[in-house]
């Protein structure tokens, strides 16, 4: 996906941007709102991450003139403040979504792709690897022509691994990406959901190879 | 003991006008009484004066001594006035010519009394009290000039009923006054604190975020009044800007650093190679989420108690609502494959109160409930009203109360015996009852038939 973050912390715009990087995604950064919207006209994007209080003025007016311009991009609002109103009054005004600083990265895309769904899609998502077709939006696994549904966590393991074919992710690599670092899991208990992706993705001619002490490969048979 | 100036304006005025009313009554009685009695005494002591002239008249002075001819009209005078008895003397030294020789004669003269004008005195006389006319006069008898003292006297039960009746009279026009005073000095106390009362109405009539200044019409006195209480909501203005502000600019100044800290350690932790590095980045995340957790929820506890001492009483549809509250809590319920079941939002559910608040004690409610929720589980939202009040069930299959009291878990800062490991402040239940109190309603918190917490949120329906 394509996003906008607009954000005048240039520490956590950065940051921000590189922790979605590592997920695959491209990130254009803009500090205000005069660069934001050099930004939009020069691009296309999926998603606007924006920030409320900005150096030249407030995020609110930005989100009203862009609803009222009839420009739909979603736009997800991150700040810092967390009071309830707050939270009533971007949604008012046109927002997608809320989320508080400091926010969850896998909250986040959750919600990017609750909105995107929510939308019907922005860009094509449909992925295609040895055999299958994979829409993350959907959660949708085609394996020859046959539907098969996957649930939130097989989904983002396939995400994760269908990022590097062939790499290998170790037990405890996966366990983070894939669990709340509020809840305490031990690393075995992603077994469970690779044997479940093993089971949907059968027939396909994809597969998960165990290698034995170190992690997992998806690779094509 | 009350302190000074607790008393009421308005009885204080009263009770000053009421005794001032008072004090005018007992005046006018006081002077009605006396300046009636003088007069009475008055004429009376004329009538019983010329009398006393009457009889000195008649003295006559000859060889066989002083005689007098006592004149009849000057009795009938007397009785025609009251019906007070009559005694006189006519005595020449100490001897008695004619008359009640036991009424005395003033021990002295005040010299005043001339040959036309008689003395008055009151003295006591056999077993009543009289009012005695004196007079003397010089008669030439025995070819001698002979002093001759004439006095007439009269009880006075006459006066006494006089004075009564002009007493009773006097009573009665003070009472009069007075009456007609407090019911004046009532109205007028009511008339002159009425736009006091006004711009007291006026000011509570306000809303709790209403903080424009008070342009009431009110009277001159009242001026440095409202110019005081418009100062005081200036100041109270340019405080509560000040504070949401700051705690703007602070929560900006905290969470934005947090945010980076966590992505940067994110970051890490996806290049972490050993299991040390790991595990210190996770307690990293950890506290950041904990930190900023206990933030909002501070954040949420103050606004709830603010907006609860002012509820705003607004018709609001549960129904909607809750699709909305579900709708932005299912991505975090979808991270862990828990899915959440609405039911009951078909038709709309109207209680009277504050959205927001509901909003803040519901996304608690419900936050818990995907908090504490295993993976591949069930959250069930169903809405009902029965019998007055509409009630938001949530129940999970999560690892119930084990043992612990509602009346613990609502405590502020208290948690469970058996969260463990979950992230959490403390504040969340405190929010739901205070929320529910506010609005009139209740909370329930109960283990699940077959695991879990089920908590019942009832609130009065519109």
């Amino acid at each position: 996906m394509r996003f906008l973050m607009i954000e005048d912390s240039e520490d956590l715009a950065q940051s921000v941007a590189e922790r979605l990087r590592l997920d695959g995604h491209a990130v254009d950064r803009a500090g205000s709102l005069a660069e934001a919207e050099d930004c939009l006209s020069a691009a296309p994007y999926d998603l606007i991450l924006l920030d409320l209080s900005l150096p030249d003025g407030d995020g609110r007016g930005f989100l009203t003139r862009q609803r009222r311009a009839r420009r739909d991009v979603p736009i997800i609002v991150m700040t810092a403040r967390a009071a309830v109103s707050d939270r009533v009054d971007v949604l008012d005004l046109g927002a997608d979504d809320y989320l508080t600083k400091p926010f969850d990265f896998a909250e986040l895309e959750a919600r990017c792709r609750a909105v995107l769904r929510r939308r019907g899609g922005a860009s094509e998502t449909v992925q295609r690897f040895a055999g299958f077709t994979f829409n993350p939006l959907t959660a949708q696994l085609v394996v020859a022509g046959e539907a098969r549904e996957l649930r939130n966590r097989e989904l983002r393991l396939l995400e994760i691994l269908l990022a590097a074919p062939e790499r290998i992710f170790s037990k405890a690599q996966l366990c983070d990406r894939l669990f709340s670092y509020a809840e305490s899991v031990s690393d075995n208990a992603i077994e469970v959901y690779i044997a479940r992706l093993r089971k949907k993705l059968e027939g396909s001619g994809a597969r998960i190879d165990t290698v034995r002490g170190i992690g997992y490969r998806l690779s094509a048979q | 003991m009350r302190p000074r100036g607790a008393i009421s304006l308005r009885a204080r005025l009263v009770l000053q006008l009421l005794a001032l009313a008072a004090g005018l009554a007992v005046l006018l009685f006081v002077t009605v009484r006396t300046v009636a009695g003088d007069a009475a005494e008055e004429t009376l002591d004329g009538v019983l004066g010329a009398a006393t002239l009457a009889i000195a008249d008649e003295l006559r002075g000859g060889d066989e001594g002083v005689t007098v001819d006592l004149p009849h009209e000057a009795f009938s005078i007397l009785g025609s006035i009251s019906e007070d008895r009559i005694f006189y003397r006519v005595a020449v030294a100490d001897a008695t010519i004619t008359g009640y020789a036991d009424l005395a004669a003033p021990a002295a003269w005040a010299g005043a009394a001339g040959p036309s004008s008689p003395e008055f005195f009151t003295a006591p006389f056999r077993d009543t009290e009289v009012r005695v006319a004196a007079m003397q006069r010089v008669v030439l008898a025995q070819g001698r000039p002979v002093t001759v003292t004439v006095l007439v006297a009269q009880t006075r039960s006459g006066q006494a009923a006089i004075a009564s009746r002009v007493a009773n009279r006097a009573a009665g026009i003070g009472l009069g006054v007075f009456a007609l005073a407090a019911a004046l000095s009532i109205l007028t106390a009511g008339s002159v604190l009425r736009p006091i009362n006004r711009l007291a109405e006026a000011v509570s009539r306000r809303g709790p975020q209403d903080l424009r200044s008070v342009d009431h019409p009110s009277p001159a006195e009242l001026r440095p009044l409202v110019l005081a209480l418009n100062g005081f909501i200036a100041r109270l203005r340019a405080a509560l800007m000040r504070t949401e502000t700051f705690i703007t600019e602070a929560a900006h100044h905290i969470r934005t650093p947090l945010a980076t800290v966590r992505a940067r350690a994110e970051i890490a932790l996806r290049r972490a190679e050993t299991d040390e590095a790991r595990e210190t980045l996770r307690a990293v995340i950890r506290a950041v989420e904990e930190s900023a957790r206990s933030a909002s929820q501070l954040l949420d506890h103050a606004t709830v108690v603010y907006r609860s001492d002012r509820l705003a009483r607004e018709p609001v549809d549960l129904a909607p609502l809750l699709e909305r509250l579900a709708q932005s809590v299912a991505p975090t319920a979808e991270l862990k494959d828990v899915t959440l079941q609405v039911a009951g939002t078909g038709a709309a559910v109207r209680v009277t109160g504050d959205a927001l608040l509901i909003e803040a004690a519901l996304r608690n409610l419900l936050d818990n409930a995907v908090k504490y929720s295993p993976p591949e589980t069930e959250v069930s939202l169903d809405l009902a009203a029965a019998e007055g009040a509409a009630c938001v069930t949530v129940a999970d299959r999560g690892r119930g109360l084990s043992g612990s009291k509602q009346a613990d878990l609502t405590r502020r800062f208290a948690r469970g015996a058996n969260v463990g490991d979950v992230v959490g402040s403390g504040l969340g239940l405190t929010i739901v009852e205070e929320v529910a109190a506010a609005h009139g309603g209740w909370f329930d918190l109960t283990e699940r038939e077959g695991g879990g917490t089920c908590a019942q949120f009832y609130l009065p329906l519109a």
